[in-house]
């Protein structure tokens, strides 16, 4: 803190070169971790036995040691260890995800393809499960000992504890099966003709169960802790103090309390983002929904190790600067943590 | 009331026509699925399931099949097999076309067989192809070092598709594999061309209007959803999202669809491919190289209970190595009857006493969670003569590939296809030379110099009758030494709707052209 030129700046000035250097310091330790994962992650795939060779053979029905040598040769799979690791890592570095064996196409290419899918599911799906959650949280917080409150309960352990692909059989043979409402599988009707709103209603139709599906994970998480968090606060004392104002019980809670009372599952919500695919895996393989998720399942069963590292690192990814923008953004709201390292 | 009654009149002899000709209708978007991710469309440098489909609508064949295995004229309108069976003269269809409108020649023919003996994994179906000659444009003659009668079924199904040298041939033969155009904008000669290949969702090919077969394919698009889960794809058949579908093995599912009213699932059609599953036998292994331990365990197995409580009837008995629906299979070898004294006979003479309960203990794979039912069962059959069996799961196919493929294993539940003529899908599991070679090759470690020469003398046999003789021996003499137990076949069926006309059957199932598919109003 001795340096001269500190002295000259400002106390805001100051401030700003301080967040400024706290940040980048967390860019480049998110390099760092980046890096680590994605070397971890090679060593793990290459720890399991069998190969991408191994499965092509398999898609073709057997093949002989000569060819199954060959396609080993093509991809490099013949090379040490270290050489594969650094091949990989160096393209990483100038932007390259590699080339799936298995689909015959650049990662990234097949990544972002899929990406759309599994976004429009997975953020749909945490919407309507924040909003339905919070509702019944705050419902059931109101009379906490309450049959409402119970069957809130109730719903939410099952949700969270029944697996979602069987969730997903059973709205299947229950809403596409025995009252037809919704289509089977994939993500869109591709014998339908029409403009734009008749695609995005089909899409639309698609989507409800396998987003039901996937959100009803998530809902019992959101609403037990709005419960319990809605509870706290309705005993604090400054609820009593706008009780005692004679405000109705409904502008307590919707306009005081609940203001409070999201703060932390907002932060939840922000912390799932790294449950953006896993998640999604099983909903996705079960509703055939053309999304990262069933890119994933797919190519760990395949051994495609570079479409597996690809999607890795693209969570990674996502989750590192999903945490990144949180805390800048929680630093520039709140001064308090401004001059923390 | 008089024209009422003449109206009834009409409409009763309309109805009746209909029914009495059923005439294949021109038109309409068939909506079928494949249940495994597709890596490449192109037949002739990935084989399997789930390109054979969309590959044999986009590329024809030299032949087709019928349901009793005989050849018929498809991009060869004719074709003469030389007296002494060194050359196959094919004489192609004069007006056919590719996708991009260049005219399909003999050049084409040779060059599509330099591709697939380049990059295919059956080397056995042109191993022996020395050259193609291509006198004229309409003629190409295939060279070969030995009479090879293998070579009429490996050009049929999507063994041997015919592609563009002008589309293909700008890379090495090698590399053709990985050619872009196998995946998009592909150029192909078959009954319907590529509209959109979308990884992991959908394939789409429509009707190629110049198709060299006069007014086919009757369909006018074809939606090839992918879904993975054979439960989804069970609620589409039924509420009718999608036609028809191939490849459905799930007994209980095919159970619960056979009893859907508007609904048709059948096993005809997949004598060509001719999945079998089986009890594989490592013969280098401990007390399995004794042929007597190898019959006490077929003996103390109840195929019945497979066959009856597993695949609930939805399977069919196999003896051999050979489909039961292909020509060459021969029923009247040893079917090894339930029969616990034989075993327990034949464990004692092998020198294997009961001591404190158990004989010996074996191990017990497998790749994948379906037979999974069957390995539990055997360890529970051999119980009962004191073997003792663990059972030991593997992750994922990988895993067991790898464990098959490096013989570790004892004893392992095992799914093999024909793939047309044993020459290509059932000699590679006995020959001696193939030992351990990955998965799929003898894994079995079995080696028999007359099994050998079978296979080699059946290999280049042009008279059938001496073929199926040939065969009929190797079959008797693999019953009587049981590398494997043969117990079932894996029972592939066919879903289709009663909207579904001409549904694809031959010995290709959806492996072929579907040119003559229709949808009825």
């Amino acid at each position: 803190m001795a340096h001269p030129t500190r002295h000259c700046l400002s106390y805001k000035g100051a401030m700003r070169v301080n967040f400024l250097l706290t940040t980048s310091k967390r860019v480049f330790y998110a390099i760092l971790l980046l890096i680590a994962v994605l070397v971890l992650n090679f060593s793990l795939i290459h720890l399991a036995p069998g190969d991408v060779a191994d499965t092509i053979s398999q898609s073709m029905g057997g093949a002989d040691q000569e060819l199954l040598d060959q396609i080993r040769a093509d991809y490099g799979l013949d090379q040490p260890f270290m050489v594969q690791l650094g091949r990989y890592i160096g393209g990483v570095l100038s932007f390259d995800l590699g080339y799936s064996f298995f689909y015959n196409m650049p990662v990234t290419q097949l990544i972002m393809e899929r990406l759309p899918a599994t976004l429009l599911l997975v953020l749909t799906a945490q919407l309507l499960a924040l909003i339905i959650g919070v509702l019944l949280g705050v419902v059931s917080a109101r009379k906490p000992n309450g049959i409402t409150s119970h069957f809130v309960t109730f719903l939410a352990l099952f949700g969270y504890s029944a697996p979602v692909f069987w969730t997903g059989i059973l709205l299947l043979i229950g809403f596409s099966l025995k009252i037809q409402l919704f289509p089977v599988a994939g993500m869109r009707d591709v014998t339908i003709d029409g403009g734009f709103f008749v695609q995005a209603q089909d899409i639309f139709m698609h989507l409800m169960l396998p987003m039901i599906t996937l959100a009803s994970v998530f809902l019992a998480l959101y609403s037990r802790l709005s419960r319990a968090t809605m509870m706290e606060v309705l005993g604090s004392d400054y609820v009593r103090t706008a009780k005692a104002k004679g405000l109705t019980q409904s502008q307590v809670v919707y306009k005081h309390a609940l203001k409070n009372a999201l703060s932390p599952v907002i932060t939840l919500a922000g912390l799932q983002f790294s449950a953006v695919i896993s998640g999604a895996v099983l909903v996705e393989t079960v509703f055939s929904w053309p999304g990262l998720g069933t890119l994933a399942f797919q190519s760990i069963i395949a051994r495609d190790t570079p479409t597996i590292l690809g999607i890795l690192f693209f969570s990674a990814l996502v989750v590192i600067v999903g945490n990144l923008l949180t805390d800048v953004a929680l630093r520039a709201v709140d001064p308090r943590l401004r001059g923390r390292g | 009331m008089k024209h009422l009654i003449k109206g009834f009149a009409v409409a009763a002899l309309l109805a009746s026509t209909a029914i009495a000709e059923d005439v294949p209708k021109k038109g309409g978007t068939l909506v079928t699925v494949i249940g495994t991710n597709v890596r490449n469309l192109n037949p002739a440098v990935q084989s399997g399931i789930a390109t054979g489909f969309p590959g044999a609508q986009l590329f024809a064949s030299p032949l087709r099949y019928d349901d009793d295995w005989t050849p018929q004229p498809y991009l060869a309108e004719s074709w003469d097999v030389a007296e002494d069976g060194l050359s196959v003269t094919l004489n192609l269809v004069k007006n056919a076309k590719f996708h991009d409108g260049e005219p399909i020649t003999s050049k084409d023919i040779a060059f599509s067989v330099d591709v697939i003996k380049a990059n295919h994994p059956f080397k056995s179906m042109f191993a022996p192809v020395e050259s193609v000659e291509t006198p004229d444009e309409h003629t190409a003659i295939i060279k070969l070092s030995k009479p090879h009668p293998a070579l009429l079924l490996a050009m049929s199904g999507a063994l041997m598709s015919i592609m563009p040298e002008h589309i293909y041939g700008d890379v090495p033969i090698e590399e053709v594999k990985t050619h872009p155009r196998n995946t998009t904008d592909t150029v192909g000669s078959g009954p319907f061309k590529l509209v959109e290949f979308k990884s992991g969702e959908h394939i789409i090919v429509e009707r190629f209007d110049d198709f060299f077969i006069e007014g086919r394919p009757y369909l006018d698009k074809i939606v090839m959803r992918i879904m993975a889960d054979p439960a989804a794809r069970a609620i589409a058949y039924e509420n009718g999202e999608l036609h028809m579908g191939a490849f459905e093995s799930q007994p209980r599912i095919l159970k619960r669809l056979s009893a859907v009213d508007g609904l048709t699932v059948t096993p005809e059609g997949y004598g060509g491919i001719g999945p079998l599953d089986w009890l594989a036998i490592n013969t280098q292994r401990g007390p399995l190289k004794d042929v007597r331990v190898r019959k006490a365990i077929a003996y103390a197995i109840d195929k019945n209970f497979v066959l009856n409580a597993l695949m609930l009837g939805t399977a069919a008995e196999s003896k051999t190595g050979i489909h039961p629906d292909s020509p060459f299979y021969n029923d009247e070898v040893e079917n090894y009857e339930l029969d616990l004294d034989k075993a327990n006979a034949l464990l004692d003479e092998a020198g294997f006493p009961v001591k404190d309960g158990t004989r010996f203990a074996l191990t017990i794979d497998f790749g994948w969670p379906d037979v999974k039912p069957q390995v539990e069962y055997v360890k529970a059959a051999l119980k009962k003569v004191n073997i003792d069996v663990e059972v030991r799961s593997s992750a994922d196919f990988p895993t067991w590939a790898k464990r098959m493929g490096e013989m570790d294993f004892d004893l392992s539940w095992d799914t093999v296809f024909n793939w047309g003529d044993p020459v290509i899908g059932v000699h590679r599991t006995y020959d001696s030379t193939n030992i351990g070679k990955g998965v799929w090759s003898n894994t079995q470690g079995y080696a028999n110099a007359r099994v050998d020469e079978l296979m080699t003398m059946a290999a280049t046999e042009s008279d059938p009758a001496k073929r199926t003789a040939l065969y009929k021996e190797f079959q008797e003499i693999i019953a009587d030494e049981l590398p494997i137990y043969h117990t079932n076949t894996l029972p592939y069926h066919t879903v289709y709707s009663d909207k579904v006309g001409n549904p694809p059957m031959g010995i290709w199932a959806t492996l072929s052209p579907i040119d003559k598919t229709y949808l009825k109003d």
